[in-house]
C-alpha cells in the first residue's frame, strides 16, 4: 500500500526486520571499501588517535602542565581520542552518507534509515582495532585491568546511538539544507573541546558541570574511561547521558521518518 | 482475474523554480522564513516555488500476468509513474495497492561499486533490489553464467569493460523473482546476443505469470511484447488498451498524422490546375482504413485526387520513409493502362500494394506527389507525411522473424526463399 505523506508518519518497524539483511551489506561495503587500495590497511585506525594524542600530551601535558590525576595522561588522551575519533567519524560519515548515495536513493526503494546507520555502524571495525591498542597501551603504562572493563561496550553502543541519533536527524536535515556540510566541520571541532575527551571532567567548575553535561558526550566518554582505568564510574552522569541519547534517537527517528519521503524529490 | 496492482486518484506534483529546483541552502531557507509575514502582507504566494503535476488523477487496475507497456513523450509522467510504484518517491494524492513483491529495474547496476569485486557487487547489488542472502547464494552460479564472466568474477567492477559492467549487473536484476517488475528501457543494452538473452529472460518472467510494467521509446517493442499498452501525456491517462491501438494513437498525436487524410476544400488541397489530392488513405485488402498492419500481410496507399483539365499524362508517385527518416523506396505508376495516357478530367483512385513481408517492424510515412513525363518532365503538387502507418509483428508463424524474438535490425526484413545444398562427407 503505497498513500500519500498526509496519511501520517510510520515507524514501520517490521519493514526495517525484514530488510535487516541489506543493513548488514551496505555495512560490510562501507567497511570494504574503507580498506580497499589502502597501504596500510588497519592501521590508520591506530594511528590517527595515536599522533592525536602525542600530540596533545606535549601541548597540554607538557607544555602547558595539564593533569590527570593518577591516570597517565597519554593513556587517558588516547582513551578518550579512540572514542572521540569514532564518534566524530561515524557523525561525519553519517551525515554525508545520503547526499554521497543519491544514485540508490533515486533509483531503488530501501528503507532509508539503513544508510546512515550502515556508515555510523562501519565504524565500529575501527572501534574495535584502536581499542586492543588500548590495552596494550594500558600494559605499558601499568593499567591493572579492572572487572568495570568489561562495562567497555556498553559505552561502545552509547556511543553508537548517539552518533545515530546525530546522523540520522543531521543526513535528514543536509539533504535539504546542503550547507549543513560545511558547517559540519566545525560543529565537530567545537563538539570536541565541548566533551572532557582530552581534559578531565574534574577540572570544570562546579556550576558549569551540569551545562557540559547537557551533552550526552559528556557522561559517555567519563564512563568509559572510568571502566578502562578502573576508577569509580559516575552512575548518575551515565545514566543522565544515555536518557539524552535515547531521547535524541526518537526524535531523530521520527524526523527521519518525516522527511525520508521527500528524499528521492530533494537530493 | 484479481487485480494485482490498483491506483487510485493518484497524484504527484513537483515544485520547479527557485535558485535550486530541489534543495534549499539553510541562508534560503532562513531568508524564505523571515521574508514570509512580508509576503503575506502583500498577498504574494511564496513567488520562487512553481509547482508542476507530474502526474494528475491516474487510475488504473492491472491484473495479474499482465505485461503493460506505457508509452508517452518525455516529461508525459512515465517514470514519476515506475518510481511511485516502485516506492521511491511518494504521491502527492491519491494512493497504490500492490499486492506482490515489487522489484524494479529503473536502471541497472544500482548501488554497484566500482572498487569491489564482480562476486561482492553480486552480493550487495541483489540485497538492494530486495533479495535476501540464501536467495542471491543459491542463484549465485546462474547469475555469474547468465553474465558470462566467470572468469573476471574476483575482478573489481571499475576495471571492467561497460559491456562487462552491464552484463552483470542486468544478470542480478534478472534473477529477481518479483511478482510485478517494473522495466524501464533496460533491454537497450548489451550485444544483440544478449539483447536476445535478456528477451528470453522476460518471456520467461512473463511465462510465470508475473506482471510486468515496461516503459519504452521504442514502439516496436511494446507492440511486440504487450498485451496492452497505456498512453501518458501530461501526467494523465490518454489511452488504454491493446498496444497498436495505443501506439497509433500516440504517433498520430506525435506527428499530427493518421491513417487518413481529406482535403473536403479543393482550393485548398495539395496540387495545381492540372491535378489535385483530395483523400490519401491506408487500407488492408478488405477495404478498410488501418492503421496497423499485420507485418505479414499486403498494406495498399490508396490516394483519391482530381484531374481538373483533360488531356494531361502524369502519374502519382508515393515516397515512404520510416520514423527515423530513411527513405525506403519512391514508387509510380510503370506498368498499367494509365502509364503514358493522357487522361479526362474526372475522380481517379490509385492505389499502391505493398506487399506482405516485405517491410520491418516499425513506422512509417507516406509523401506524395503528381509528376508529368511527357512532353516535359513537370511537377504538379509535393506533399510531405500525408499519412502513416505501422507495421506489427506478432511473432506468429508466416513471418521473416522464425523462431528469433528480439529485434531485427535492417529497414526491409523480406521473406526470401532459401535453398541449401547438402555434400554428403566422402
Amino acid at each position: 500500500m503505497i498513500e500519500s505523506s498526509e496519511s501520517g508518519v510510520h515507524l514501520e518497524l517490521g519493514e526495517l526486520w525484514e530488510y535487516r539483511e541489506l543493513l548488514y551489506f551496505l555495512t560490510w561495503r562501507d567497511i570494504k571499501v574503507r580498506y580497499k587500495q589502502t597501504f596500510m590497511g588497519a592501521a590508520w585506525v591506530i594511528v590517527q588517535p595515536l599522533f592525536t594524542m602525542i600530540l596533545f600530551t606535549l601541548f597540554f601535558n607538557k607544555f602547558v602542565g595539564l593533569k590527570s590525576g593518577n591516570i597517565p595522561y597519554p593513556y587517558f588522551a588516547y582513551a578518550g581520542l579512540l572514542l572521540w575519533t569514532f564518534f566524530s567519524n561515524a557523525v561525519i560519515n553519517g551525515t554525508t552518507s545520503l547526499i554521497s548515495n543519491t544514485n540508490l536513493i533515486t533509483k531503488v526503494y530501501f528503507p532509508r534509515m539503513f544508510i546512515p546507520a550502515a556508515a555510523v555502524g562501519a565504524g565500529l571495525v575501527d572501534l574495535a582495532v584502536a581499542s586492543v591498542f588500548l590495552l596494550v597501551l594500558g600494559f605499558h603504562y601499568g593499567i591493572r585491568p579492572s572487572w568495570s572493563l568489561l562495562l567497555m561496550p556498553v559505552f561502545f553502543l552509547l556511543a553508537t546511538l548517539l552518533a545515530l541519533g546525530v546522523g540520522l536527524l543531521a543526513s535528514a536535515l543536509t539533504v535539504r539544507y546542503r550547507d549543513l556540510r560545511h558547517a559540519l566541520p566545525f560543529i565537530i571541532q567545537f563538539w570536541l573541546f565541548a566533551s572532557p575527551v582530552i581534559y578531565p571532567f574534574a577540572i570544570v567548575p562546579s556550576k558549569w558541570r551540569w551545562v557540559m553535561l547537557m551533552n550526552p558526550f559528556t557522561g559517555i566518554v567519563e564512563g568509559f574511561r572510568s571502566s578502562v582505568t578502573g576508577a569509580a564510574l559516575g552512575w548518575h552522569d551515565i545514566v543522565i547521558a544515555a536518557g539524552i541519547t535515547l531521547a535524541l534517537l526518537v526524535l531523530s527517528i521520527y524526523v527521519f521518518r518525516r522527511a525520508e519521503d521527500t528524499f528521492a524529490d530533494l537530493i | 482475474m484479481k487485480p494485482i496492482v490498483l491506483i487510485e486518484r493518484l497524484s504527484k506534483r513537483y515544485s520547479i523554480g527557485g535558485l535550486h529546483p530541489g534543495y534549499m541552502t539553510f541562508r534560503e531557507m532562513v531568508a524564505d522564513t523571515l521574508f514570509a509575514p512580508f509576503r503575506a502582507l502583500r498577498g504574494m504566494d511564496n513567488p520562487t516555488y512553481q509547482t508542476l503535476w507530474a502526474l494528475k488523477n491516474i487510475n488504473l487496475k492491472i491484473e495479474e500476468g499482465e505485461l503493460v507497456g506505457i508509452i508517452g513523450r518525455n516529461g508525459a509522467g512515465k517514470s514519476t509513474l515506475l518510481k511511485i510504484l516502485s516506492r521511491i518517491t511518494k504521491p502527492t494524492t491519491g494512493r497504490v495497492a500492490l499486492y506482490g513483491r515489487v522489484g524494479s529495474l529503473l536502471e541497472v547496476g544500482t548501488g554497484f561499486h566500482p572498487d569491489l569485486t564482480g562476486r561482492e557487487n553480486i552480493f550487495l547489488n541483489g540485497a538492494i533490489l530486495g533479495m535476501h542472502r540464501a536467495e542471491i547464494q543459491r542463484k549465485f552460479n546462474q547469475i555469474v553464467a547468465f553474465s558470462e564472466i566467470e572468469q573476471f568474477i574476483e575482478t573489481p567492477v571499475k576495471w571492467y569493460s561497460s559491456g562487462m559492467y552491464v552484463r552483470l549487473a542486468f544478470s542480478v536484476a534478472a534473477h529477481l523473482e518479483p511478482e510485478i517488475l517494473l522495466m524501464d528501457e533496460v533491454l537497450a543494452v548489451g550485444d544483440a546476443a544478449f539483447q536476445q538473452k535478456c528477451l528470453d529472460k522476460m518471456h520467461e518472467i512473463r511465462q510465470q505469470g508475473r506482471t510486468i510494467f515496461f516503459v519504452s521509446h521504442n514502439m516496436a517493442a511494446v507492440t511486440r511484447l504487450c498485451k496492452r499498452a497505456i498512453l501518458l501525456d501530461e501526467g494523465a491517462i490518454i489511452s488504454d488498451g491493446p498496444p497498436e491501438q495505443v501506439v497509433n494513437q500516440y504517433l498520430s498525436a506525435t506527428w499530427r498524422i493518421g491513417a487518413q487524410r481529406d482535403w473536403p476544400d479543393a482550393s485548398k488541397s495539395p496540387g495545381n490546375q492540372v491535378v489535385r489530392l483530395r483523400r490519401a488513405r491506408i487500407r488492408n485488402e478488405a477495404g478498410e482504413t488501418i492503421a496497423a498492419v499485420d507485418i505479414r500481410h499486403p498494406v495498399g496507399i490508396e490516394i483519391t485526387y482530381e484531374a481538373l483539365k483533360s488531356g494531361h499524362a502524369f502519374t502519382p508517385v508515393l515516397d515512404v520513409h520510416d520514423d527515423e527518416g530513411v527513405h525506403l523506396f519512391s514508387t509510380h505508376d510503370t506498368a498499367s493502362e494509365w502509364q503514358r495516357k493522357p487522361r479526362a478530367s474526372g475522380s481517379y483512385t490509385s492505389t499502391a500494394w505493398i506487399p506482405g513481408n516485405l517491410l520491418s517492424e516499425g513506422n512509417f510515412l507516406v509523401d506524395v506527389s503528381f509528376i508529368s513525363f511527357s512532353p516535359a518532365t513537370a511537377l504538379h503538387a509535393q506533399e510531405r507525411n500525408v499519412v502513416a502507418f505501422q507495421t506489427v509483428d506478432n511473432q506468429q508463424e508466416g513471418s521473416a522473424r522464425g523462431d528469433f524474438i528480439g529485434p531485427i535490425p535492417g529497414v526491409v526484413r523480406p521473406l526470401l526463399m532459401w535453398t541449401t545444398e547438402v555434400s554428403p562427407r566422402s
